[in-house]
């Protein structure tokens, strides 16, 4: 909202506090912004374009990509395609279930405070990742858990080496937060779609699969892609969950707990190259990000109410 | 109708399906920290007021959230203040940089921080490290409350009240505290039950910077004490909870803010 300062607002002004002929010249009003923008500076701003100008210097501070060119060393690119498959399976599985969840909730005719009650659960839900996700996941599918317990009447047995602490257990896993951020993206959207087009395609003899395919969908698809793009930036970036389910056994397993590793040591005898590693982090979410906003005001052309 | 009759089937079954997957994790927790091989105990709940490692690194994880809190309304409420008072032009700046640490992931922030403050004060004492994690957390606290205080702010007229304050000989300093604070402290207290619970639950930051914190010790604990650690993490999801039941309480509930990278 931006507003226009008008003669009354102008008027309505409040005069700033006197003071001495001295300081006349300083612009006091910008001054009042110096904390706030000295803290952003000092924690957020700098130290991040430190991580962008360091991947492209070398030892002595000269201009080189070959930091960039590093980002080749097999044990990188095992860890970035690993993060990328999770990435995109949970961004699909995620978008799928929590589109059918949201559209459920808004659209399918269900009671309203199931709607509300699921919206406010997923506002939990969402933000209910790390160590004690991990430790439910663990108590659902680990050796002794609850599912194995179900099932060692019939001699059956889940092993949680291949379904829970690996490369499937991590996109189990992301789903569960993945769910309701799709739901908490995607219900506003749906309440987006008028009435009044389901109306004038039924009233054509649409049946319900029509009106999905020609009408439903490509209203919604800039939506879905943003949100679809949101998700892959969160599970992109998501390290907690995957240290506490990896543990030791996955040191070098996503790119996130590549760059924490370099933390302890400099697992490749290179600072440049951890600095390259955050870098190429914050293009691909850079990347995503932008993909989201872009897709998202794509989607208000039709979703303006 | 036919299809009306059907859609809602179809829309059951989908809600039933996504519900399974969020509650049965949630279910199997709860049920693994009260059973053992003998049957139903309580035990790994009284073990969590036995262990003084649980108390101390949760009361250092609660002070921090604490100091967050305080440092977090104190660099934000007269900011955005200032800016919805005299510079509304600032404003779309001041908007991306408080939406920056949602995308940016604190582990990220983390290593930057600590490659650029190198062989300063910051890195080379635990004190140090100690303020640098209070930094970080205050950095993740700014979307959440500057929105809430930004949105807090526009619903009360500051304007008129820095006017009826000054004309009344009010100075600054008591404008700023004794007037709009009290004015905006529901929307604070809105961004600080958030900024609590990330910061109660924060393990990235905390345990790259090796400080005491509760998550990570937490971590620490799973690999020894299975049980106890489980019903320390459905304790620590409670307060999660509560926390934003707050937010929902206090009736200005967004519950769609997520931090990313957590």
């Amino acid at each position: 909202m931006t507003t226009t300062v008008t003669a009354a607002q102008q008027a309505l002004k409040p005069s700033p506090p006197k003071r001495s002929e001295l300081w006349k010249g300083v612009p006091w009003d910008w001054l009042g912004l110096v904390p706030f923008f000295g803290f952003v500076a000092v924690f957020l701003v700098f130290p991040a374009l430190s991580i962008v100008t360091r991947s492209f210097s070398d030892g002595s501070g000269n201009f080189t990509l070959s930091n960039l060119h590093s980002l080749t060393n097999p044990v990188i690119t095992l860890a970035y395609r690993n993060t990328l498959w999770v990435s995109v399976i949970t961004a699909l599985s995620g978008s799928l279930l929590g589109g059918l969840l949201a559209w459920a909730v808004t659209l399918g005719g269900l009671p309203r405070w199931i709607r509300s009650s699921v919206l406010s659960f997923s506002g939990v839900a969402a933000n209910f990742a790390g160590v004690p996700l991990v430790f439910a996941f663990v108590a659902l599918l680990g050796r002794i858990g609850l599912l194995n317990q179900l099932l060692r009447p019939t001699g059956l047995q889940v092993d949680p080496q291949r379904f829970l602490y690996g490369f499937w257990g991590l996109c189990i896993v992301y789903t569960y937060f993945q769910i309701p951020l799709m739901v908490l993206i995607m219900a506003p959207a749906l309440d987006g779609l008028k009435k009044e087009w389901r109306e004038a395609a039924e009233n054509l003899g649409a049946s319900q699969w029509q009106f999905w395919r020609y009408i439903g969908l490509p209203v919604l698809m800039p939506a879905l892609l943003g949100s679809a793009a949101l998700l892959f930036a969160n599970a992109f970036s998501t390290y907690v969950t995957a240290t506490a389910l990896l543990g030791a056994i996955g040191q070098t397993f996503a790119v996130t707990i590549v760059v924490a590793n370099q933390f302890r040591t400099d697992t490749f005898g290179d600072p440049g190259l951890g600095y390259a590693l955050a870098f190429s982090m914050m293009v691909v979410i850079a990347i995503t990000v932008a993909l989201y906003t872009y897709s998202r005001r794509q989607a208000e052309r039709w979703l303006q109410k | 109708m036919n299809t009306s009759k059907r859609a809602p089937v179809f829309a059951w079954l989908c809600l039933g399906v996504a519900l399974a997957y969020l509650f049965l994790p949630l279910v199997a927790m709860v049920w693994s920290s009260v059973t053992s091989p003998r049957g139903f105990y309580l035990d790994a709940y009284v073990q969590i007021f036995q262990a003084p490692r649980i108390g101390e690194t949760f009361f250092f994880s609660f002070q921090a959230a604490i100091l967050t809190i305080l440092i977090s309304a104190l660099l934000v409420v007269p900011t955005a203040y200032w800016v919805q008072l005299r510079l509304p032009k600032v404003r779309p700046i001041i908007e991306f940089l408080t939406v920056i640490p949602l995308v940016i992931p604190p582990l990220l922030m983390t290593f930057g921080m600590i490659r650029f403050f190198n062989n300063t004060p910051l890195t080379n004492s635990n004190q140090g490290l100690y303020w640098m994690m209070l930094g970080a957390y205050v950095i993740i606290s700014f979307p959440f409350m500057y929105r809430s205080v930004d949105a807090g702010m526009q619903s009360v007229n500051i304007r008129v009240l820095t006017e009826a304050a000054q004309s009344l000989g009010a100075s600054w300093f008591n404008i700023l505290f004794k007037v709009i604070f009290p004015n905006v402290l529901v929307a604070v207290l809105n961004g600080s039950f958030i900024t609590f619970s990330i910061a109660l639950g924060e393990f990235t930051v905390s345990s790259l910077l090796n400080q005491p914190a509760f998550s990570p010790y937490m971590l620490d604990l799973s690999y020894r004490q299975g049980d106890l650690a489980t019903a320390l993490g459905i304790v620590s999801i409670g307060v999660t909870w509560a926390c934003i039941a707050a937010i929902q309480l206090l009736g200005r509930g967004r519950g769609g803010v997520h931090p990313t990278g957590v």
